[in-house]
């Protein structure tokens, strides 16, 4: 397949990472207040190394307690859902599936809902009860997942758990429904959160999801050629010998941590599981030793850049981050969806 | 190298294989032969762990296959699917390099100087390394499914377990892959769908049939037509391969209506004796168009002259055929110097119908005794062809016992007709080109053996020794007219 300039380019850690960048500084420089390059990179410096600085202490109160921790999390949350999309797309052998197939972000919806519904607040958790019971959930729905798989069949086929990742969508998402019909003047706040956002979390978010993010990436990353493995079946990955249940499980565990931990600080955000693998394999191919790395870049990326747009196309008004993915990310996957039909019809 | 011992195994309600025992010897090509839900892909699938073993034992390498760990077994056993999903997006030897899984460590995967060295090998092996760089989903078929054996060979495993190998494949393709296992010398447990491509690769065979095994054995021992009825619920014929020494069958595909009364017409010029026949014949024959075992229709006997010289005289017997506007594929031809207008036919009606139709020259007699006495090399025309038709089905042997028979009935004509061979001035036996054909139309009553004590060897020595009489007779007269 010869491949555009463009492919070519993209096609590069080192790209990656330098669009990645450029895209951190736009995250952390546009905004109501608009800060030039210099003194975000004055303010880091002067907060890493203690250099002297001109820069206002307003501004760099901006820069570093509420830019630069949207920023991250922005990035964080787009590289995570971004690889979650990889694993089960993966693992599912399905080029449609995403974080969202098998439920588990269902789970952890129903989870924050909760939280809201009735009011609920641990003293033990403080303020973080409403993440910490979404994570919880998460996983709880991922258990019920994969018991109820493997309770209907003994080899747990991928086409199982999509059913029953579709069974679980659909109770939750009616469960879900039925709590915003109940819930009147908290309608509001939960809607908002359903669509996602990464606005006001601060470094205590970032720091709350951190610790799943990195389980979660570290745990995709140790299984690239298991995941290269299950593209071709799990009779291949069988014969190859792959242990298949644990193999399975750690992947299926790994990527519904950093699902999980992404729903629970910033609520529901589509399609970045979907498009950024779609679009990162037409990039460099299917092969997972490549595939991973570059769509945590350009996962990170897309969602840093989608929350820029997100605070500033209605300024001084914020939309959720979810409205923007899903705007860019619905009709992207539809040409993507188009394309490959088109291929694998044989026409061009 | 593998044992299976006592296995059986039920999906619910449906018992798939039962009490299945056999042993696959090392380097030895294994094939599973059996109906479709003979539990054929069940077995494979219990010997490559893809199941769980339920009652029974498999033993690899001496050791239970549930001892293995996945890594292990994977080095021991690779299996190549019926079908390989291919996955978008890989390139050929990326697939191949997921064979290499086994050999590398959990925790941190290294790629080593070996492991290129066996994809490279892999991919050398299946001829597919000139497209390592291609996408998959590129590739042919039968391309694909190289690449799935390369797959299995970077396992670099003591067996391999294919399952139906060749399906979807054209015939070039399906050689070139079984080529390719026959020469890998690995020890190769495979299903076939095709008896006669199991016969001809296959060291051994395993017929399961209801989960059975019914019979295990070579090729040789098992492709008998009655074990082919029996495991297939099919009429076969066997028959032998051409060049090899391995048993091939087919199929008879339904019942042929028997003929109508009239079985063969006769047409007669100066030029030639053409006999028809209504429905094909099957023929054993000497003859020069057409000899061996072949089904004809036409039978020509040609009239060509003393001085008749040719290089390449069936090349221009067959040129002569097409001019005449026979079909060679379905024509037996032969040549004589003998006026053809001396043709003698002799038939009977009993148990069965038989034909003969001879034409004799005997200016060059030959006593087959003393032929060793003779000097001379090239033969001279003199020639009896003998037609022998008959309406009857026989076996492989009765041709041969047919053409004996009928052999020593025209020796005995001669000898009664004192034909003299003109060199050592004793009775002669035949001439030194003489032809015979041996026809039979294949259905009605079965004759195993046509030997010249047998009913219908008496009546075949009868006909022919009564027709070469006549035909020496009207030679003689001819001859002695010219005088």
């Amino acid at each position: 397949m010869p491949k555009s300039f463009i492919q070519t380019f993209l096609n590069n850690y080192i790209s990656a990472s330098l669009i990645a960048t450029i895209a951190l500084l736009l995250g952390v420089s546009i905004g109501s207040q608009s800060i030039p390059f210099s003194s975000i990179w004055e303010t880091l410096l002067h907060q890493f190394f203690h250099t002297p600085t001109n820069v206002p202490a307003t501004v760099s109160q901006i820069i570093v307690a509420i830019r630069l921790p949207r920023v991250v999390l922005a990035f964080l949350i787009g590289a995570s859902l971004a690889l979650a999309g990889v694993a089960f797309q993966g693992l599912l052998k399905n080029v449609l599936a995403d974080p969202y197939t098998i439920g588990v972000s269902s789970g952890a919806a129903v989870g924050a809902v909760l939280v809201f519904f009735f009011q609920l607040q641990f003293s033990i958790l403080g303020r973080f009860t409403l993440p910490i019971v979404s994570i919880i959930f998460a996983l709880v729905t991922l258990l019920f997942v994969l018991l109820f798989t493997r309770l209907a069949e003994r080899n747990m086929a991928m086409e199982t758990i999509v059913l029953i990742g579709i069974i679980i969508n659909a109770f939750f998402g009616s469960l879900i429904s039925l709590m915003v019909a109940f819930s009147g003047e908290e309608l509001r706040q939960v809607i908002s959160w359903l669509m996602g956002s990464v606005a006001m979390r601060g470094w205590s978010y970032v720091s709350l999801f951190v610790p799943f993010f990195i389980i979660g990436s570290l745990g995709l990353f140790a299984h690239i050629r298991e995941l290269n493995a299950f593209s071709f079946g799990e009779r291949v990955a069988a014969n190859i010998g792959v242990h298949l249940l644990q193999k399975k499980l750690a992947i299926l565990l790994s990527a519904s941590l950093l699902t999980g931990g992404a729903v629970a600080v910033s609520g529901t955000i589509g399609f970045v599981g979907l498009v950024i693998p779609h679009m990162t394999r037409l990039i460099c191919g299917a092969n997972h030793r490549k595939l991973l790395p570059l769509s945590f870049l350009y996962g990170g990326t897309f969602l840093v850049l989608a929350d820029v747009v997100a605070r500033t196309i209605v300024s001084p008004r914020e939309l959720p981050i979810g409205v923007i993915t899903s705007l860019i990310g619905a009709p992207l996957f539809a040409i993507l969806l188009f394309k490959s039909l088109r291929r694998k019809t044989g026409s061009t | 190298m593998i044992d299976v011992k006592n296995v059986s195994y039920r999906y619910d309600e449906k018992q798939v294989l039962r009490h299945v025992s056999f042993t696959v010897y090392e380097g030895e090509f294994f094939g599973i032969l059996g109906p479709n839900g003979s539990g054929k892909t069940t077995l494979i699938k219990l010997l490559s762990r893809e199941l769980a073993l339920q009652q029974g034992d498999i033993f690899v390498c001496g050791q239970h296959i549930e001892t293995y760990k996945p890594k292990q077994y994977a080095k021991l056993i690779a299996t190549l699917p019926q079908h390989t999903d291919v996955s978008f997006g890989y390139t050929v030897k990326e697939m191949v390099e997921l064979g290499r899984y086994p050999y590398q460590s959990n925790l941190f995967p290294k790629w080593t100087k070996e492991d290129e060295q066996v994809v490279s090998d892999s991919l050398h092996a299946v001829t597919l390394a000139h497209k390592q760089h291609a996408l998959l989903e590129q590739l042919s078929g039968g391309e694909r499914q190289r690449a799935a054996l390369a797959r299995a060979l970077a396992q670099q495993p003591c067996v391999l377990l294919l399952d139906e190998p060749t399906n979807h494949m054209d015939v070039a393709q399906q050689f070139k892959l079984l080529n390719l296992l026959k020469q890998s010398k690995l020890t190769i447990v495979a299903i076939f769908h095709d008896i006669n491509i199991a016969s001809l690769y296959c060291d051994r065979l395993l017929f399961l049939r209801d989960g059975k095994a019914v019979a295990c054995g070579t090729p040789k021992e098992l492709l008998n037509e009655s074990m082919i009825a029996s495991v297939f619920e099919t009429n076969m014929k066997r028959y032998e391969h051409p060049v090899l020494p391995k048993p091939l069958v087919t199929f008879v595909p339904f019942l042929e209506e028997p003929m109508n009364d009239v079985l063969w017409h006769v047409n007669q010029n100066e030029t030639m004796v053409v006999i028809e026949t209504v429905k094909p014949f099957k023929v054993l024959s000497s003859a020069l168009v057409g000899g061996g075992t072949r089904w004809a229709t036409t039978f020509v006997n040609r009239h060509v002259p003393l001085d008749y010289r040719c290089d390449d005289a069936k090349q221009e017997m067959i040129q002569f055929l097409r001019q005449h506007g026979f079909d060679e594929q379905w024509t037996v031809g032969m040549m004589t110097a003998v006026c053809v207008n001396d043709v003698a036919f002799a038939s009977v009606h009993e148990d069965v119908r038989l034909f003969v139709a001879v034409t004799a020259g005997v200016g060059n007699a030959v006593d087959s005794a003393q032929a060793w006495r003779r000097t001379d090399i090239i033969a001279s025309p003199g020639t009896i062809n003998t037609f022998i038709f008959i309406d009857a089905h026989l076996s492989e042997a009765a041709f041969v016992q047919a053409l004996m028979t009928a052999t020593e009935a025209k020796a005995k004509a001669l000898y009664d007709k004192q034909v003299i061979d003109p060199q050592t001035y004793t009775i002669a036996t035949g001439t030194s080109t003489d032809s015979t054909v041996i026809a039979a139309s294949q259905q009605g009553t079965y004759y195993e053996y046509a030997g010249t004590i047998t009913s219908i060897g008496k009546q075949i020595a009868r006909l022919v020794y009564e027709a070469t009489q006549t035909a020496i007779d009207r030679y003689r007269k001819r001859k002695g007219d010219i005088r």
